[in-house]
């Protein structure tokens, strides 16, 4: 078994090594870097931290926020708090399906866009809500969702 | 100008609606309008966290006349600055209009009225990212007499004879959780601070980290001091960047004016804090369960006891409270605990933060105090139903709390009047439902939340929600079953009785209070296979075109998206009922109003 080298993310644990409590901040900071967490990563990051493997695996599995595959280039996510719902967010969703042919989850073809749901986003006012990356995009109708997608693919 | 000063919210409702060009304008026109005065641009134009009526959203907010500007385009800046800005009057066009007339000042909007701002009182006041401003609204004040004038147990007096009790769910009194804590001889004990506000629907927790993040910090502190803590953690959600962002310049400045770290204000006292941010999984917002991912581990919650008080984080005695609850402290110890009780009801003290959202016209965040009725909220506060529908319900406190109808919209929120009713206060959404909303559906929804937010560490609630869940989906497809009524009340009651944390001791609740309230629409979906409501596909009645009206354009037929309805140009067409699938986008599109929904159910079972 070739043990992988990550020599990138050595300032990453270089921070916390030695501290408590420190596994979550440094897959958040490893996943920011490296775009996903992979099994190599992680065994380096076991080896590195001596946490054991399956302590890491663990956690990944546990916490949404953490993904083993590959991410598009945007994340879409589409929010299905209680007041999108309400609003109609899931029509959105399915909007968004039949425009990339994928499913939640998954990543489309040209590899821009992974589509996710994702929990209260706490912009409830603005609802039915899609975060693409950091920005909110407020009030969504379906129709509009060719747009939004635009916006993003004439950007690249 | 000098002594005028633009507000302009930042919070994330602003923020999407266009808030940030609002400000590049105000700074760009005030640079271009007075080129040859010496203005600090940067002191005129600030940012604020979110003001609350976020759906009025861009705003700005104009001092010292508390003007308040709403709907804001890009071109509004330039008179205001010209008009308002340089020559002191106030551009009437472009108030709010409420009930037919100009409202000029902020405090006088409708949605600020009812309201009582203890948590939120400087968020929409004060740049988050400024201490200077955090310190003009008495900012560390609360801190410095504590250390200077108080010993830990006066302290805990104080928080005692508030009456404050915790925002974020079952409202435990916080004066005597760090009681709890204080009373433990330990040397290492923690203050944990936990902004994992994952309930869908709320979003308090976030406006007031992000608007004013110095009094989170120095509440915290206080609570170090009062209980003999020396470090404290603050546990905020993923989703939340902006919160992180703001709390981590607080933390930075708070550090370098001595308000934390060593030897805080010369008093011998050392106090600091740490963030964690979550990585999604809305179980850590119990408290156990946020302990373990502070520590490292899959957020899984233990039983209670011990609790945290005395074994919290790493084994040590731990005081953990939420935002809200923190952020009411130091202005209990500014203004005295004498004051704070005066406000609320006999059981419920203070004030309590609202985020109303749904089928209502002002949307965001409302402060509003204990005993307050329901109606009042929805109706004086955030202006009503739109559309002209008729409220129906609303749900309070999220995935662990219930849905309340309509006829008890006089209901005077408390903590013991909402448990009363069937749902909690819990960390305070509140989700308005008009007529067009199905109870059933929304029992659903929820569950489908928390069966998938289980953590799974004990059966009842791994398995449990989801033998739920499933019967609400047979529900909600038309293929329910008689009896199933009493199998889900048997199976909440059962999982609420026998689950080891907050989360499946709650779960049931939406679908037992829907069940409380509205067991006819279960009833109709079970045996009429009807929804009232019109929402659950599978039920809904299907479309039909009337012949006398048809004129045979074909619009409906290209619109069709499961290609069911048939005839040629100029001919009558006729849709295929049982594949219809009831989408309406025939109905939506035809030019006649030729097609209609054929009721076909048995009418309000």
């Amino acid at each position: 078994m070739g043990a992988k080298k990550f020599p990138e993310l050595e300032p990453i644990l270089e921070k916390y090594r030695g501290r408590d409590g420190i596994l979550i901040p440094v897959l958040h900071e490893v996943q920011e870097r490296v775009g996903y967490l992979p099994e190599d990563v992680q065994r380096y990051i076991s080896r590195e931290l001596n946490v054991p493997l399956s302590k890491i695996t663990g956690v990944i599995s546990f916490y949404s926020f953490f993904t083993t595959e590959p991410q598009g280039e945007h994340i879409l996510g589409v929010c299905l708090g209680t007041a999108c719902y309400v609003k109609g967010a899931e029509e959105i969703v399915d909007e968004i399906k039949d425009r990339l042919e994928i499913e939640e989850g998954e990543t489309s073809a040209d590899g821009l866009f992974t589509l996710t749901v994702t929990r209260c986003v706490g912009t409830c006012s603005l609802a039915p809500v899609v975060m693409v990356d950091d920005e909110y995009h407020g009030n969504v109708r379906p129709e509009e969702v060719t747009e939004i997608l635009a916006e993003y693919q004439e950007g690249k | 100008m000098q002594d005028r000063e633009v507000l302009i919210c930042s919070g994330t409702g602003c923020l999407s609606s266009g808030a940030d060009k609002i400000e590049e304008r105000f700074k760009n026109q005030i640079a271009e309008q007075q080129p040859n005065e010496d203005i600090e641009v940067k002191k005129v134009v600030k940012k604020t966290g979110c003001v609350g009526p976020c759906s009025l959203g861009p705003v700005a907010i104009v001092k010292p006349e508390n003007t308040f500007y709403g709907h804001l385009e890009e071109e509004d800046v330039d008179v205001i600055v010209s008009e308002h800005l340089r020559q002191g009057r106030i551009v009437d066009d472009l108030l709010v209009e409420e009930d037919g007339h100009k409202v000029e000042k902020y405090s006088e909007l409708k949605f600020m009225k009812g309201q009582e701002q203890i948590a939120l009182k400087n968020i929409g006041e004060i740049d988050p990212r400024s201490l200077e401003d955090y310190l003009r609204q008495d900012g560390y004040r609360a801190l410095t007499s504590a250390l200077e004038e108080m010993s830990g147990e006066e302290v805990i007096e104080i928080v005692k004879d508030s009456g404050l009790r915790g925002r974020g769910g079952a409202g435990f009194p916080t004066g005597f959780k760090w009681q709890l804590t204080a009373d433990v001889e330990e040397d290492e004990k923690y203050i944990v601070c936990n902004a994992d506000e994952g309930d869908p629907g709320a979003f308090m927790d976030r406006s007031i980290i992000e608007g004013d993040p110095h009094r989170v910090i120095e509440a915290m502190a206080i609570a170090g001091y009062a209980v003999g803590a020396d470090q404290g953690y603050v546990y905020v959600r993923a989703e939340y960047p902006l919160a992180v962002k703001n709390l981590s310049v607080a933390l930075e400045q708070a550090r370098e004016e001595g308000y934390l770290g060593e030897d805080i204000l010369e008093s011998g006292f050392d106090f600091d804090l740490e963030i964690r941010v979550g990585a999604g999984a809305f179980v850590c917002g119990e408290e156990t369960a946020l302990l373990k991912s502070i520590e490292g581990e899959r957020g899984m919650p233990d039983p209670k006891p011990p609790y945290p008080a005395d074994d919290g984080l790493w084994g040590q005695p731990t005081v953990i409270n939420n935002v809200e609850t923190f952020v009411c402290v130091p202005e209990i110890i500014n203004r005295g605990s004498g004051w704070f009780n005066k406000i609320g009801t006999e059981s419920s003290k203070g004030s309590k933060v609202f985020a109303v959202a749904g089928d209502v016209k002002g949307t965001g965040l409302v402060e509003v105090p204990m005993g307050i009725t329901i109606e009042e909220v929805i109706f004086d506060v955030a202006g009503g139903i739109p559309g002209g529908k008729d409220l129906k319900a609303v749900q309070i406190g999220g995935p662990s709390g219930g849905t309340i109808p309509s006829e008890y919209m006089d209901l005077e929120i408390d903590y013991e009047s909402l448990d009363e009713a069937g749902a909690i206060m819990g960390s305070g959404g509140l989700v308005v439902m008009d007529e067009d909303t199905c109870m059933v559906d929304v029992a659903r929804f929820f569950l489908d939340f928390t069966q998938d937010e289980s953590c799974g560490k004990c059966p009842p609630c791994r398995v449990g929600t989801k033998r739920m869940l499933e019967i609400l989906e047979r529900i909600t497809t038309g293929d329910g079953q008689e009896g199933d009524i009493e199998l889900l009340e048997t199976l909440g009651e059962r999982i609420i009785e026998s689950s080891l944390c907050g989360l499946g001791q709650t779960a049931p609740n939406p679908v037992l209070s829907t069940l409380r309230f509205f067991r006819d629409e279960y009833q109709a979906h079970i045996h009429d296979g009807d929804c009232p409501a019109g929402v659950c596909q599978h039920l809904a009645p299907s479309f039909w075109i009337d012949p006398e009206l048809c004129t045979g354009c074909t619009q409906c037929v290209e619109e069709c998206p499961v290609d069911i309805i048939s005839g040629d140009p100029g001919e009558v067409h006729e849709i295929d009922e049982e594949d219809c699938i009831a989408c309406g986008a025939c109905a939506e599109i035809c030019p006649v109003d030729a097609i209609t929904q054929r009721s076909q159910g048995k009418g309000d079972a």
